[in-house]
């Protein structure tokens, strides 16, 4: 599927931009990915006896997968809702640099910051991903409305996968459990190497795959989070220091 | 309907220890990065952290692996990745030969191992 050139009428109402956005959903691999991995989440959910309601609330309020299997699986094992929550923050600050990078395409100089919220609210990983791809060819004052689309289109994947994995859930076999699994670090390395754009990119992503098992022997709880930053500082002060005359 | 909802004390749980530790970095993201211009130099430094952390995540799924996937040895892990980049770069940078050839390598690795 291609989208309709930039100047096409098609682009002139908010409904049909939607619409588009929607069924850019369908286009991208990654939905495939997105729907083997809820339907992961939803049979943890079954398994770990959470109701059914209680895994399509936590599919729509948290949409962030790796953050529900954390979720899942940490208050399914008995911890407090302390502990929980502290984990989950910490995998969570990925998407304050994803949102922070994105919102500059989506806004024009009228923008309201509340008009963004439900675009912000959509942004995980694959979003993230697909805006950098898609958005380039959607005008401008359609951004936002686009990107609204593509968030619902992928909800509707994933709340349909939930329920799904959820009523099938009779214990995934554990060859087909650990096939899911690897469906993530598989689909967010691929996805981000064909985004890599500039040197940075491909040296943040380099860079990130390798200090993280030095971070990883620290054990501070926020591993992820330093070799994050020093990997990204790094590969941005590669960039900075080509770029100087 | 109660079988649907369950407990409400999950549903709290949910709300505060799921929802809000995600949506909190979201709003500051959309507070922070609503006022940044596009084709500032603070915005390549971000997506190379946000990039960065991203990678970081895929290492961590691999290298300390969660549930079933602890179950597959540690070098077929490393190889179903390699096997997936060489897929990805060797079909014309698509990402759906890439998955195939990863998850090939490590489902039919792990049932030829038994």
């Amino acid at each position: 599927m291609s989208l309709p050139p930039l100047d096409s009428p098609q682009w002139h109402s908010s409904l049909g931009s939607f619409g588009w956005g929607m069924r850019s959903a369908g286009s991208t691999v990654l939905a495939l990915v997105l729907f083997a991995t809820y339907l992961g989440i939803g049979a943890l959910a079954h398994d770990s006896h959470f109701s059914l309601g209680w895994a399509i609330a936590s599919t729509v309020f948290v949409w962030a997968g790796p953050a529900q299997i954390i979720l899942i699986s940490t208050l399914g094992s008995g911890a407090t809702a302390v502990q929980a929550a502290i984990a989950v923050t910490v995998s969570a600050i990925r998407l304050f640099p994803m949102v922070v990078s994105v919102m500059p395409m989506l806004r024009t100089p009228k923008t309201r910051r509340h008009q963004l919220m439900l675009a912000a609210h959509f942004i995980a990983v694959t979003i993230w991903v697909e805006c950098y791809r898609l958005l380039p060819q959607v005008p401008r004052e359609k951004r936002i409305v686009f990107t609204q689309g593509l968030g619902c289109g992928l909800l509707v994947v994933c709340l349909t996968a939930t329920t799904l994995g959820y009523s099938l859930a009779a214990n995934l076999p554990q060859l087909l459990a650990a096939g899911i699994l690897m469906l993530t670090p598989l689909a967010f390395l691929l996805s981000t190497a064909r985004n890599c754009r500039q040197l940075a990119d491909v040296l943040a992503l380099i860079l990130g795959l390798a200090l993280f098992p030095l971070a990883a022997k620290l054990h501070s709880g926020v591993d992820i989070l330093i070799s994050g930053m020093s990997a990204g500082t790094i590969a941005y002060g590669v960039h900075w220091w080509r770029a100087q005359p | 309907m109660s079988n649907f909802i369950g407990d409400w004390n999950a549903l709290l749980l949910l709300l505060l220890a799921g929802f809000l530790p995600n949506e909190i970095w979201r709003m500051l993201g959309l507070w922070f990065g609503g006022g940044i211009d596009e084709g500032s130099e603070l915005l390549i430094w971000v997506r190379a952290v946000a990039t960065a952390i991203l990678a970081g995540v895929i290492a961590q799924i691999v290298v300390q692996p969660p549930g079933a996937l602890a179950s597959v040895p540690a070098s077929l892990r490393y190889a179903a990745v390699v096997a997936g980049f060489l897929g990805f770069v060797g079909v014309r940078k698509s990402i759906f030969a890439g998955v195939v050839c990863g998850e090939i390598v490590l489902i039919g690795g792990k049932w030829w191992l038994g």
